[in-house]
């Protein structure tokens, strides 16, 4: 009923509307200042405070061309966009993950930057990061923020179970992976009185190696899932690029694995895989699970909320065909095609992500900047929280498969989320599974690649 | 004899229902409160205790430090009571009409503000923004406070309705053979009979403003101008990560203004509420 009262209120007030309509040179001051409206979507104080920082200091140095800081939340920021966007209010420079970009590009709500951004920049960024915001011929986005996921550890319980610690170059293959977390399980049970076997009648009960957060199941299976040699979304050769989805023998490898430890193996929590990453932070504490798959930045939850003389390390995640390597969308700055001032949002853009502003923005926000200068910083190297372990992967990382796949959303939201669902809970198998992905999920991309 | 004798455990098992529906109602708000006042290590604890082990204020010193909370509460509050007053005031002639007058356009109105409950809000939103756009009203108090008023204004007037059913239509018979005029009779006999109604539709039309986010995010463009639910949401981060503690007090201080209002007429609305029910 509101919604129809609202359309009826729509309605009159577009009559009024008509007659006072204007125009206007936006986002230019009567003395010839212009105005950029930037949407951040940084919330960790100290990624907050170096956000604004930094635009006090270009404010500082530009006087006729003002930067004005407005907070923005991750939660919402692609309805909110999108309003804006169709309203013609959209911010000058826009906030995003990559993955959120394929569609406003789609629909020509954001500037090409290839012929804004310095050479500096274009330079100081791999190609590999530019994928993943490059949308047909276009660039749309500066990747400037990226963050892997990795395995957060129980020192101390690796210890004592005996097993072998893996670094970026010796990294666990995934079948290593699974042997590792069946001795640790074994050993945690064993310590707390279950008696090995997988501890279901004794003292060792409800002990785990592992705990998959996997709420959000098909970001951590495709991302990861690259390490293994997995695409899943296959792009044809013609000029029309369509994308197909495939969902071969390498691309089951980390599911099935994952599926293996929590329903045949028992070392990994099957309570856990519809949990979200904090909720399992408080059973990581405990020792209730020794090995935490979880994104970069939930470092600095760990940090905040671990108890005194809890030992922890971070590990790389597990190694396959495709080495280390895994998917990413990083976060970007975009500049709306709408903006009258796309040359001096550049121009910010280029003054915001110098290589020493992006070490501050990533140490802010707990995570890896996509600059190849800024990941030489030796801020980033350091042994503490797992920083150099972090920067040691960071070459390795690739756009995520589903990066610039139109119908991703859709097709993640209605076929693949519930799919991997049912997949890990055991309510299906693998072949079910590949059905699910392939013949619905290439019914639900069709619709958004006809011609 | 057997109907009283029985009427022991049955009572029991109502209060037990009652004291069970009131635990699932406030454990939230007791869970909130006790986060606001915990330190970091005790958020992550494995075995979280209700009452906090190291009670802190530092959540709500960085939460006033992080974000414009005070001031996001005054946008909140000024959006909030102009549209509760502007609802009532439209809403209770509206639904004096409706009441009163029995037509097939009265019924056709009244099934139309009940079946359009279901149409989705993100229809409208964007010729909403494009209208307001047009008026100079995207990024004012204003332009929300508009935007809040039709939002509120179809419960509002379904509240008042039946409200204006339950006051006797003999009592402005009888002001008008007095010779009162139909604008006396409403102000004199009517409005005061409809005061608990006021009050809670009121209220119903502050609260409802008080948490609105969508229309606010979307909006409003200008720092200045957030109000509390947006202001919330930037201790959110992606992917569900969220700075605990602050956001916890921060959303304690968010409710307790609604509290207050609750507190000071709840007697009123409960009698408006009863009044609603029974006669309507």
């Amino acid at each position: 009923m509101r919604a129809a009262a609202l359309s009826v209120a729509a309605v009159l007030l577009l009559l009024i509307a008509g007659c006072t309509a204007g125009g206007g040179d936006r986002g230019t001051d009567a003395d010839g200042t212009i105005r950029l409206r930037f949407l951040s979507l940084a919330w960790q104080k100290e990624s907050v405070d170096a956000n604004k920082a930094l635009v006090a200091e270009w404010n500082a140095a530009h006087p006729r061309v003002r930067v004005e800081y407005v907070q923005g939340s991750w939660d919402s920021v692609h309805d909110q966009l999108l309003t804006s966007f169709e309203g013609g209010e959209a911010p000058d420079l826009i906030h995003d993950a990559s993955d959120d970009l394929a569609d406003f590009a789609y629909a020509g709500y954001l500037a090409d930057l290839r012929p804004l951004l310095s050479a500096r920049l274009r330079a100081d960024i791999p190609e590999e990061s530019w994928r993943t915001t490059t949308v047909g011929d276009g660039v749309y986005g500066v990747p400037f923020l990226q963050e892997p996921r990795l395995i957060m550890a129980n020192r101390t319980l690796l210890r004592q179970a005996g097993v072998r610690i893996p670094t970026a170059e010796q990294p666990w293959t995934w079948a290593e992976f699974r042997q590792v977390a069946r001795d640790l399980t074994a050993s945690m049970r064993k310590k707390s009185g279950g008696g090995g076997g997988d501890g279901e009648n004794g003292g060792g009960k409800g002990k785990y190696a592992v705990a998959w957060p996997l709420k959000e199941p098909v970001s951590v299976s495709l991302n990861l899932g690259l390490s293994a040699g997995g695409r899943l979304f296959h792009r044809g050769p013609g000029p029309d690029g369509k994308v197909a989805i495939r969902f071969g023998d390498a691309d089951a490898v980390v599911p099935g694995t994952i599926r293996a430890m929590a329903r045949t193996d028992r070392t990994a929590s099957p309570e856990t895989l519809a949990s979200g990453g904090s909720d399992i932070l408080p059973g990581f504490f405990a020792g209730t699970y020794a090995m935490v798959p979880l994104g970069f930045s939930y470092r600095q939850q760990i940090a905040q909320q671990a108890p005194e003389g809890f030992d922890w390390t971070v590990l790389p995640a597990p190694a396959g065909d495709g080495g280390l390597a895994q998917g990413v969308s990083p976060q970007t700055l975009s500049v709306a095609e709408d903006s009258p001032h796309k040359k001096e949002a550049a121009a910010f853009l280029d003054f915001f992500l110098q290589p020493r502003s992006t070490v501050r923005l990533a140490l802010g926000d707990w995570m890896l900047p996509t600059s190849a200068t800024a990941l030489t910083d030796p801020a980033l190297h350091t042994e503490e929280f797992g920083w150099a372990t972090g920067t040691a992967v960071a070459r390795r990382l690739r756009p995520a498969p589903a990066q610039s796949v139109r119908g991703y959303p859709e097709w993640k939201d209605k076929v693949a989320t519930p799919a991997f669902q049912e997949y890990y809970s055991g309510a299906i198998d693998t072949e079910e599974l590949r059905r699910r992905l392939e013949t619905d999920g290439n019914r639900v991309l069709a619709r958004y690649q006809r011609d | 004899m057997s109907a009283f004798r029985g009427r022991g455990p049955a009572r029991a098992g109502q209060y037990a229902a009652l004291l069970a529906y009131l635990a699932f109602l406030v454990f939230p708000f007791l869970w909130l409160v006790s986060a606001a006042f915990k330190p970091a290590r005790e958020l992550g604890a494995p075995h979280p205790t209700w009452i906090p082990q190291d009670p802190t204020l530092d959540n709500f010193r960085q939460a006033l430090e992080e974000q414009p909370l005070l001031r996001a509460a005054g946008n909140s509050l000024i959006a909030a009571v102009a549209a509760a007053l502007l609802a009532v005031a439209v809403a209770t002639p509206l639904a004096y009409v409706l009441a009163r007058h029995r037509s097939r356009l009265t019924a056709a109105a009244t099934g139309w503000v009940v079946v359009s409950q279901a149409f989705p809000l993100v229809l409208l939103i964007i010729p909403l923004f494009l209208i307001l756009k047009n008026l100079h009203l995207v990024d004012t108090r204003t332009g929300l406070v508009l935007v809040y008023l039709v939002w509120s204004l179809p419960f509002a007037l379904w509240m008042l309705t039946g409200y204006v059913r339950a006051v006797p239509r003999e009592l402005e018979e009888a002001a008008a053979v007095d010779g009162a005029g139909r604008l006396r009779t409403l102000v004199s006999v009517t409005a005061p009979l409809l005061a608990p109604g006021l009050v809670a539709t009121a209220l119903f039309a502050f609260v409802t403003a008080w948490n609105e986010f969508f229309f606010a995010l979307v909006l409003l463009k200008s720092p200045e101008n957030q109000t509390l639910p947006v202001v919330l949401t930037h201790f959110l981060g992606a992917e569900g990560a969220a700075d605990l503690g602050p956001l916890a007090a921060a959303a304690f201080l968010a409710t307790l203004p609604s509290l207050v209002v609750f507190a000071v007429i709840q007697r009123k609305i409960t009698g408006g509420m009863a009044a609603g029910a029974v006669k309507a």
